[in-house]
């Protein structure tokens, strides 16, 4: 594996392999000293062109705890805020001779666009609207650590709905497309105004009836109302958006009593999601976080410490 | 390339087995304190049953495992190696860790062994263990406990086969084509 640029790039044998490191990288977290030295004297770039502060701070932590060098570089206050294009930022970086860059842009695609530019491995953190394969892995490694933890096995034919503003997540491609190699049922459940284009030809249930479809999931995964990008009105109210889709309290009794709770944050609490199930003993978001710094150490790992890379 | 030639049958790595486990009990005056940690794969399985027989006897050795992948210093110049698991039986500090391989070559494997464990606590000692000992040592490191020395050639190749990851007990050495 170069690059990590898309969940459909990787064959389920990587997957699987990407989510056993992960277990183990997990351990590292609870010790003492958390470092391992298997990227001492690589270096690591995180390249953000828009704000983040959970994806870059675990890629950095990831990156730190395997020993490797992580510099991180934002639009604001780099020379992307005096106008020089992406491409001579990547080219610049990788001429410093940086072993991987880390980049998340609005672009859709961008980042595949970069790998084509530069001699570093290249690592999606997110383009777009298109995907965002390191939230996806580090989704199913908390939902799969769930599942073990109650005795239920793996993803396999569990169901799991994703809900909310599918139209702008790059989350909602990554994690079909990941469910679906994990072999797991997806439902997406969002308002008409809020479904991506072409969502009929991903092979998934799709669904308007959130109370319909509660009872019957065993992971309600939600997703952030993201307001930045609407420019319209993709719904009438925020009331009847949090009566038609929202996890409130009333819905959280719909769930069976197994069912875990995943938002990838940052959650706009009250709206998508009420406090009464961000907070409850079922809610993985939390455990979302600490794999997602395993899960990025195993993607660091496997692109950078062998000799393919 | 010639046929393996055996050079240590299931009895000889019992017997073996018997007399590393008292010397391991003797170089520490009992198990007090001591606990044996097996080198990812098969040093695994050999500090089971040196605990196994330890038993016999009404000693205790806590038995763990330890993975070097992350470790090694040859990481860069192969393909990413599949991690495996590390499991402690409880602290490390303070305690007389007992590392427990299957051979002891280049030594590079218990370089890496001994830099994972500072990462994982400070014993108060660290031995090593091994079944075989083929000698042609890279780094200034040598075993506490031997079952066989076998001296041998760049060129030879020495395999420890175990009936928990082979199916069989059985040490043959053979001359490949290098």
């Amino acid at each position: 594996m170069k690059h990590l640029l898309s969940i459909a790039d990787l064959s389920r044998d990587e997957v699987d392999s990407l989510l056993a490191t992960a277990e183990e990288m997990h351990d590292v977290q609870s010790r003492p000293i958390k470092k391992l030295p298997a990227l001492r004297g690589r270096t690591v770039v995180n390249l953000f062109f828009e704000d983040s502060t959970r994806t870059r701070s675990s890629f950095e932590l990831a990156a730190k705890w395997l020993s490797a060098d992580a510099i991180n570089v934002s639009a604001k206050g780099s020379s992307v805020s005096k106008g020089e294009s992406m491409r001579d930022t990547l080219l610049t970086l990788d001429a410093m001779g940086v072993d991987a860059i880390i980049m998340r842009h609005a672009g859709s695609g961008s980042v595949a666009q970069a790998a084509g530019w530069v001699k570093a491995s290249m690592i999606n953190a997110g383009d777009g609207m298109h995907e965002h394969p390191t939230q996806a892995l580090l989704d199913a490694h908390a939902i799969s650590r769930h599942l073990r933890a109650l005795g239920r096995g793996s993803l396999e034919g569990k169901r799991v709905a994703i809900t909310g503003d599918l139209l702008h997540s790059r989350v909602v491609r990554s994690n079909v497309l990941l469910l679906d190699k994990l072999g797991a049922y997806v439902v997406l459940v969002a308002p008409p105004t809020l479904l991506p284009p072409g969502v009929e030809t991903w092979g998934v249930e799709v669904s308007q009836d959130f109370d319909a479809v509660l009872p019957d999931v065993d992971v309600a995964m939600m997703l952030r109302v993201q307001r930045e990008r609407m420019s319209g009105g993709f719904f009438p109210s925020e009331r009847e958006y949090i009566d038609g889709y929202g996890l409130t309290p009333r819905r959280l009794a719909l769930l069976p009593d197994h069912a875990c709770i995943a938002h990838p944050g940052p959650m706009n609490r009250g709206l998508e999601i009420s406090s009464a199930a961000a907070d409850a003993a079922r809610s993985i978001i939390l455990d979302q976080v600490s794999a997602g710094v395993a899960v990025r150490m195993s993607v660091l790992y496997h692109l950078l410490a062998g000799e393919e890379s | 390339m010639d046929e393996p030639r055996a050079v240590m049958t299931a009895d000889d790595i019992s017997r073996a087995l018997t007399r590393m486990t008292h010397e391991i009990v003797e170089r520490n005056r009992g198990a007090e304190g001591v606990l044996l940690l097996g080198i990812l794969t098969r040093g695994v399985p050999l500090a089971h049953r040196i605990a196994e027989i330890a038993a016999h006897s009404e000693l205790t050795l806590p038995v763990g495992q330890l993975d070097i992948t992350m470790y090694r210093d040859d990481l860069r110049a192969n393909p990413t190696r599949p991690v495996g698991r590390t499991i402690l039986p409880g602290s490390i500090d303070d305690r007389v860790v007992v590392l427990v391989d299957d051979v002891l070559y280049s030594g590079r494997t218990v370089q890496a062994a001994l830099h994972a464990l500072a990462d994982l606590g400070r014993p108060s000692s660290i031995q090593l263990v091994t079944l075989i000992d083929r000698g042609l040592r890279e780094l200034p490191i040598q075993a506490d406990v031997v079952g066989k020395s076998l001296p041998s050639a760049r060129s030879e190749r020495v395999r420890v086969q175990l009936s928990e990851t082979d199916g069989e007990d059985l040490v043959t050495i053979e001359r490949t084509a290098q």
